[in-house]
């Protein structure tokens, strides 16, 4: 019979590691998802998942199970994402001269024809991925969650932890920050 | 270049390309045998073990220096051992009684 999360959370509490790992298979996709949102190769994601999972393990005494485990997880992977985003600050700096013939075709039919320029293109996506490596960690973290994710700033601030003012400024700064970027980008390409 | 458009239009990019969510092989596995290193310990159970394990070192040193003492050859000195430590432990006190 198949025990539910709540038996298996108690169990691991217990002393019963083992019921650990049906949480895992379980959630992994998601944690996993969510990584990828921030980590570019397979080896970061993967250390990020790792370090959710043993986190998840070390501090499942503090799951008060009021909410569901899942929200409980989703907290501690955003919160690790941040934490990977301030130690791997890579590629800020540099400028936007080396985009491939796709991504040049795509703003080039971008600049010709606005509606022409596909959102769902491979060149957009890669584009897109440029644009929030750039990104200061907090603005990456602010735009994924309110504009790819949609989530609601009250939510936002639950996963990171952050006031809702304080989400609120950072929001503001980061569409700032994002809109320079893609200015830069612009200026870089075209003049 | 329109940037207002363009970041609307990257957003979206970034909407529809959502991440997939293919966990490694054999994660789980991985994770359950990273667990023990992170499992916390319980301490009493440390110092009991650790209790246990110098209890059975003493009685094994003991058991040894019994047994050599039993099995040795007897000095040809004529010194008996008890006497001699009986004459080390008691020096201080016959000290004092000299002195007095």
């Amino acid at each position: 019979m198949e025990r539910s999360e709540a038996e298996l959370i108690a169990a691991v509490l217990q002393g019963d590691a083992a019921s650990f790992e049906p949480l895992v298979q379980k959630y992994s996709p998601r944690v996993f998802a969510t990584a990828r949102r921030y980590a570019r190769r397979d080896s970061e994601v993967e250390d990020i998942a790792q370090e959710v999972w043993l986190k998840a393990f070390e501090k499942l005494k503090s799951f008060r199970g009021e909410a569901p485990f899942e929200h409980w997880l989703m907290r501690m992977t955003v919160r690790t994402c941040y934490d990977f985003l301030r130690g791997h600050q890579r590629n800020r700096e540099s400028p936007f001269t080396d985009l491939t013939e796709s991504e040049n075709d795509w703003l080039q039919t971008f600049v010709a024809a606005p509606e022409k320029a596909s959102e769902t293109a491979d060149a957009a996506k890669l584009l897109i991925e440029r644009v929030l490596e750039k990104l200061s960690p907090q603005a990456r973290m602010v735009i994924t969650l309110l504009e790819i994710e949609d989530r609601s700033v009250k939510e936002i601030a639950e996963l990171t932890g952050w006031s809702v003012p304080l989400v609120k400024v950072r929001a503001f700064r980061a569409r700032a920050e994002m809109r320079k970027i893609i200015s830069k980008m612009a200026k870089d390409k075209y003049l | 270049m329109n940037v207002t458009e363009l970041h609307r239009k990257l957003i979206a990019a970034a909407r529809v390309n959502a991440p997939d969510d293919r966990v490694s092989y054999a994660f789980e596995k991985r994770i359950m045998a990273l667990i023990p290193a992170v499992a916390p310990t319980d301490s009493v159970a440390v110092w009991v073990r650790g209790l246990w394990q110098a209890a059975v070192s003493c009685a094994v040193i003991a058991l040894l220096c019994g047994a050599w003492s039993f099995f040795s050859p007897a000095s040809n000195t004529g010194d008996d051992l008890s006497q001699n430590f009986e004459n080390t432990l008691l020096a201080s006190v016959d000290q004092g009684d000299q002195a007095q």
